[in-house]
């Protein structure tokens, strides 16, 4: 049967990871490449990295840590923030990626989904959609850009499709809404957007323990969910988190 | 002395995965770009992700007859997802290309009924005994991402349910393929990965 995924994001500033869980046995905290090894050991079913300052300098730092990680960690490694097109793609593959994760680039220039799509396959190719909605329908959410910082007036329903047709191979969709706020993920945002496209949806934003987790692949009907925040004492690892959701029924890959 | 295993290049996508899972695992990694290339290959993987057309290629540059070639004078052949599927006759995702008819049938898309692609963690449980597999827990969880998938065959060594049940691994002779990835299927890929490397030449 196939699994939930919990995937392990990271988001890296200027080379140095500033979110996300802190192993206090690692000789450095705060490096990509030794948590993205510590997370794959724990159970996590993929990485992500996310660049949240991406600037043309630092682009060179990033991709030294993946390829750090990518020579020791086996299961697939997707880099977000910053990329903005084929050739931005082809550096952070050539690095040992499996996928890029793209978001203002597409949505200022959409054929780059295609390209990218074209030449390393749709499956390499995560459409990453920043959505708000406050207290409207899940219809009504609206996709923003530039960090979410940019209302773009669109509709997150039209350009989830839009994506799927362009050739996306993932939907990770982020509540802007539910975003650090440790509650819950949107459900009913993340149920809306599964069922609009037939690509693989990933949830995003708001998960604070493993019962939000359970919700988000039952209400949210979510494949994947990211998880960040989660990790802390009580769920040290993405292997815990997984234990508690198989006790809740839910299909995760365990042993891990 | 480490194994030496060749890697086909045909660009398409995952090569630094896969040669650096198989580096991992000890083995000494070419790239072969041309059919003179594999003139020594000892074991030989052919990775793939993306679209079917992408192997027209392989036969375009005489890649598949020094395949062939090298297969048959004993060197063991390892077809990851799109190098699964193009040892089949052909897939609908691309008709007018072939594939290499080492195995009967044709690959073809998902039903309907489950999203495609199949992106993910599945498990795979052993139809008959193979050496890839071996210390393999059965079923065991791989990571898979394909929208088209090959019929079950006599070759067959393992099934995967996905809408319908599908080849996820099959042997025959020095012929060896896989739907999932082994390059990021942890610890379990690594080892399905160790065991081709150990399957001698014949």
């Amino acid at each position: 049967m196939l699994t939930r995924r919990i995937i392990a994001c990271l988001d890296v500033h200027a080379g140095r990871v500033v979110k996300g869980v802190q192993f206090l046995d690692l000789m450095d905290a705060g490096d990509p490449a030794e948590l993205a090894i510590r997370h794959a050991a724990g159970g996590a079913d993929e990485i992500v990295f996310l660049d949240i300052t991406a600037t043309h300098q630092e682009r060179g730092i990033l991709l030294e840590s993946v390829r750090r990680a990518a020579e020791r960690i086996f299961v697939p490694l997707t880099v977000g923030g910053g990329i903005r097109s084929l050739d931005d793609a082809r550096q952070v593959f050539d690095a040992g990626a499996d996928k890029v994760s793209i978001n203002s680039a597409a949505l200022g220039r959409p054929d780059v989904i295609s390209e990218i799509g074209a030449r390393f396959g749709s499956q390499a190719v995560v459409v990453a959609i920043d959505a708000r909605r406050g207290p409207t329908a899940p219809e009504l959410a609206e996709v923003f850009s530039s960090g979410g910082r940019r209302a773009t007036a669109r509709r997150v329903m039209d350009w989830a499709r839009e994506a799927e047709q362009r050739g996306a191979g993932e939907i990770l969709l982020t509540s802007m809404d539910a975003d650090g706020t440790q509650a819950g993920f949107d459900c009913p945002l993340t149920a809306a957007v599964a069922d609009a496209v037939s690509i693989p949806v990933i949830a995003s934003g708001g998960g604070g323990n493993a019962g939000h987790f359970t919700q988000v692949f039952t209400a949210g009907r979510a494949d994947a969910a990211l998880a960040a925040s989660i990790f802390h004492r009580g769920i040290s690892d993405a292997r815990t988190l997984k234990q508690q959701l198989a006790s809740d029924g839910i299909p995760v890959r365990l042993p891990c | 002395m480490p194994a030496s295993v060749t890697v086909i290049d045909y660009q398409a996508g995952n090569i630094p995965s896969v040669t650096k899972a198989l580096r991992a695992c000890g083995a000494d990694v070419r790239i072969a770009a041309t059919p003179d290339d594999l003139r020594f290959a000892a074991h030989i993987v052919l990775p793939g992700v993306g679209h079917f057309s992408a192997t027209r290629v392989l036969h375009e540059s005489g890649m598949a007859d020094a395949i062939r070639e090298r297969v048959s004078a004993g060197s063991p052949f390892l077809g990851i997802c799109v190098g699964l599927q193009w040892l089949f006759e052909g897939s609908t995702e691309a008709p007018e290309t072939h594939g290499l008819s080492v195995f009967p049938g044709t690959c073809d898309r998902f039903p309907g009924t489950v999203k495609s692609p199949h992106v993910g963690w599945n498990s795979i449980e052993r139809v008959r005994p193979s050496r890839i597999l071996c210390d393999i827990p059965d079923p065991c969880f791989v990571y898979f991402t394909h929208s088209y998938s090959a019929p079950m065959i006599e070759a067959t060594v393992a099934s995967t349910n996905y809408g319908r049940q599908f080849t996820a691994a099959a042997e025959r002779d020095n012929w060896m393929a896989v739907q999932f990835h082994p390059e990021k299927s942890g610890e379990a890929g690594l080892q399905i990965l160790r065991n081709f490397l150990e399957v001698p030449r014949c």
